[in-house]
């Protein structure tokens, strides 16, 4: 039952990739290429259409328009069990009346391989769980079974393996082992891992290459440094890890940095960091790359003075403060702790300083919080 | 007090339980009962153990060949309706297509139309087509009647079952077929043998339809009928009663199986 198409392998290409409910588009436009061998994560809010997105590739949606090839095979209307892609469905999808083996085992016998034991028991052992091989879906822990779906899943070896969330029901530790073992397998066997995610710590340890999505488009894609260090737009500068973005006006520009007042202070920033389209610009600094002193002490690199500090937080290695500034803003500052006391008290004044090459600049047309607001509302 | 009243709705359900249960089962013991009586020509008065009756469940005229003409009957319509019906329910609920809604609306027609007047069509259709009454009309009848109830309960069932178990089915290289018979046979298969139960049970049962469509064909149900007028041989209690343990059997065999498998 192992036919040519089904052992296509490559590069997979999506090109120009749309789906549409009725009016509503819920993947729009989509074009990436992921490189054989990668271990590729799509990280976006719910209902971004990361799910529609892998389903489209699996073959169980049908795009609006565009095309997906894997290698030179054009996949985009081979029927789905012609495909060389397997998938961890969010929801598992285990069969309810197969035995743990024969769920596991489902995808070989289904090629016409005879002997299944000795592959079934290897993957079994790898997700620790082979005492549980002549049990029922429904005996299993929800941790249990998404295992048992991703073993399902990597037993086949396909070219393409689609994860839609496979860890979200575990707890840290166990989510943590099962990172590692992922990413084992994926770099072991050479598979194309398309892993989707809401976790952005997931995404950033496992993945070569992440694309941030975001209503049914790709804000942007690149390495997690990359994306981390270089964000293109206010949503992605906020959903990967936090940003303080300052609204405010390029003043002059020169030949390899620009000067910006931000409410009347002047900083700096390098030229080749800034995405700014006119004078209007967000400044944006991680909140680690800050120092903070208390008002009146020296300091060097670009500085803001007449903070407040409105609220410490003191979090094991690290103290997180919200600083008030004078034009209204609250930013956040985190400080290692070296001495393992917080110096600074609720209600000083304060003075931050950072190194302008820590500095990126945004256009300043966009919404300062985009983002931010939907990672606060999934931690709740 | 408190204990009083706990200890007294508590019991006041069991009471309740009992009327219940005695209000639906005395019909069957009683003819249970019945059937061993050592009746003469009706089976009305008692008149004194025996297990003749048992002995000789064939022992009224024309009553085996009655039962085995329904058990006949039965076992070809259920058959037909539940294969069709099973059929019928995968096409309205799994496929959008025009006219669905009115294929839905019509499948209940045959529940809400009237027996007597499904009977009476039938047979005036039958004639103007030329068959004679007789067992093959009657099997056509059953399966029409059989065949709503079918597709209602299946449908029940496939409404459901999670899509994404046969697109999982998919994704792992089973293809139309394969999917079909591995993943969604086995999980409807429940509601499919739930579904030939009944359909067998009511074609087992039915006596109104078949009344007029069955010429000089005999069944159980008529036979019943037809000798209640000059008194009912104790063979019918004893057949009845059969078949209420037989189905018994089967519902406990069920539960038993049931439970085995939520158990291993
Ligand atoms: N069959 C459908 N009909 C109509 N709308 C749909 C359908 N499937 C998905 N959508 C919509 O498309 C959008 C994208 O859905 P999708 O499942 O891809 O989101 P997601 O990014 O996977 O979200 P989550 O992280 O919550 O799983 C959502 O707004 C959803 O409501
Ligand atoms: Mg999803």
């Amino acid at each position: 039952m192992v036919d040519a198409s089904t052992s296509a392998h490559g590069d997979l290409k999506l090109s120009h990739l749309t789906k549409s409910f009725g009016d509503f588009k819920a993947v729009d436009d989509l074009s990436l290429t992921i490189p054989e061998g990668s271990f590729f994560a799509l990280l976006g809010p719910s209902g971004c259409g990361k799910t529609t997105t892998l389903r489209m590739i699996a073959g169980l949606e049908e795009p609006t328009s565009g095309t997906m090839h894997v290698g030179n095979t054009d996949i985009t209307d081979m029927r789905p069990y012609r495909r060389p892609v397997n998938t961890v469905f969010q929801n598992y999808a285990l069969f309810p009346h197969l035995s743990i083996f024969e769920n596991v085992a489902f995808g070989l016998r289904r090629r016409g391989i005879k002997d299944v034991k000795a592959q079934v028991d290897k993957v079994l052992e790898l997700v620790e769980l082979p005492h549980l091989a002549e049990r029922k879906p429904t005996q299993l822990s929800g941790g249990q079974q998404q295992r048992i779906a991703v073993a399902r899943a990597i037993v086949n070896r396909p070219a393409l393996l689609l994860l839609d969330e496979p860890l979200g029901a575990l707890d840290l530790k166990l989510r943590r082992q099962m990172q590692i073992e992922l990413k084992w397998i994926q770099t072991e066997i050479g598979l194309t891992f398309v892993h989707v995610t809401h976790d952005q710590e997931e995404a950033m340890t496992m993945a070569d290459t992440i694309a941030v999505m975001n209503e049914g488009r790709i804000e942007q894609m690149g390495s997690p440094a990359d994306l981390y260090d270089n964000p293109k737009t206010a949503f992605v500068a906020n959903f990967l890890g936090q940003s303080n973005l300052i609204k405010g006006a390029i003043e002059s520009n020169g030949a390899d940095s620009l000067l910006v007042n931000l409410f009347g202070q002047k900083v700096a920033l390098p030229r080749s960091r800034s995405a700014a389209k006119d004078s209007s610009i967000l400044v944006g600094i991680r909140p680690e790359k800050f120092r903070i002193q208390p008002e009146g002490k020296e300091m060097s690199g670009n500085i803001l003075t007449g903070g407040v500090i409105s609220d410490v937080s003191y979090i094991g290695v690290s103290t997180q403060y919200q600083v008030e500034m004078p034009w209204g803003q609250e930013l956040i500052v985190f400080e290692q702790n070296d001495d393992g006391v917080p110096p600074l008290d609720k209600g000083d004044k304060v003075k931050l300083s950072w190194e302008p090459i820590f500095t990126f600049g945004l256009d300043g047309s966009q919404d300062a919080n985009a983002g931010s607001k939907l990672i606060a509302d999934e931690e709740e | 007090m408190k204990q009083a009243t706990r200890w007294f709705s508590k019991n006041l359900i069991r009471i309740y339980a009992g009327l219940g249960f005695t209000y639906l089962f005395i019909p069957v013991l009683y003819t249970f009962a019945f059937s061993f009586n050592d009746y003469r020509k009706s089976n009305l008065a008692w008149r004194g153990f025996t297990l003749n009756n048992w002995k000789n469940p064939c022992g009224a005229p024309d009553i085996c060949n009655a039962l085995g003409n329904s058990l006949k009957i039965g076992l070809i319509a259920t058959t037909i309706a539940t294969i069709l019906g099973t059929l019928i329910a995968l096409a309205l609920g799994r496929y959008a297509f025009k006219g669905r809604t009115f294929v839905n609306l019509l499948i209940f027609l045959p529940m809400a139309t009237p027996e007597l007047v499904l009977g009476a069509s039938l047979l005036t259709m039958f004639l103007n087509f030329g068959f004679n009454p007789g067992f093959l009309t009657i099997v056509i009848a059953h399966v029409m009647f059989c065949i709503s109830f079918v597709v209602v309960t299946v449908k029940a069932r496939i409404a459901s079952l999670d899509p994404r178990l046969e697109q999982a089915a998919m994704d792992l290289y089973a293809d139309e077929r394969e999917t079909f018979r591995r993943v969604t046979l086995p999980l409807l298969a429940p509601g499919i043998a739930g579904a030939a139960l009944l359909a067998f049970s009511l074609s087992f049962d039915d006596f109104i339809i078949t009344n007029f469509n069955s010429g000089n064909v005999n069944t159980f149900p008529k036979f019943v009928y037809i000798s209640a007028e000059r008194g009912l041989p104790a063979q019918a209690n004893v057949i009845g009663s059969s078949m209420f343990f037989i189905a018994l059997i089967i519902v406990l065999l069920g539960q038993v199986v049931q439970r085995k498998r939520k158990v291993s």
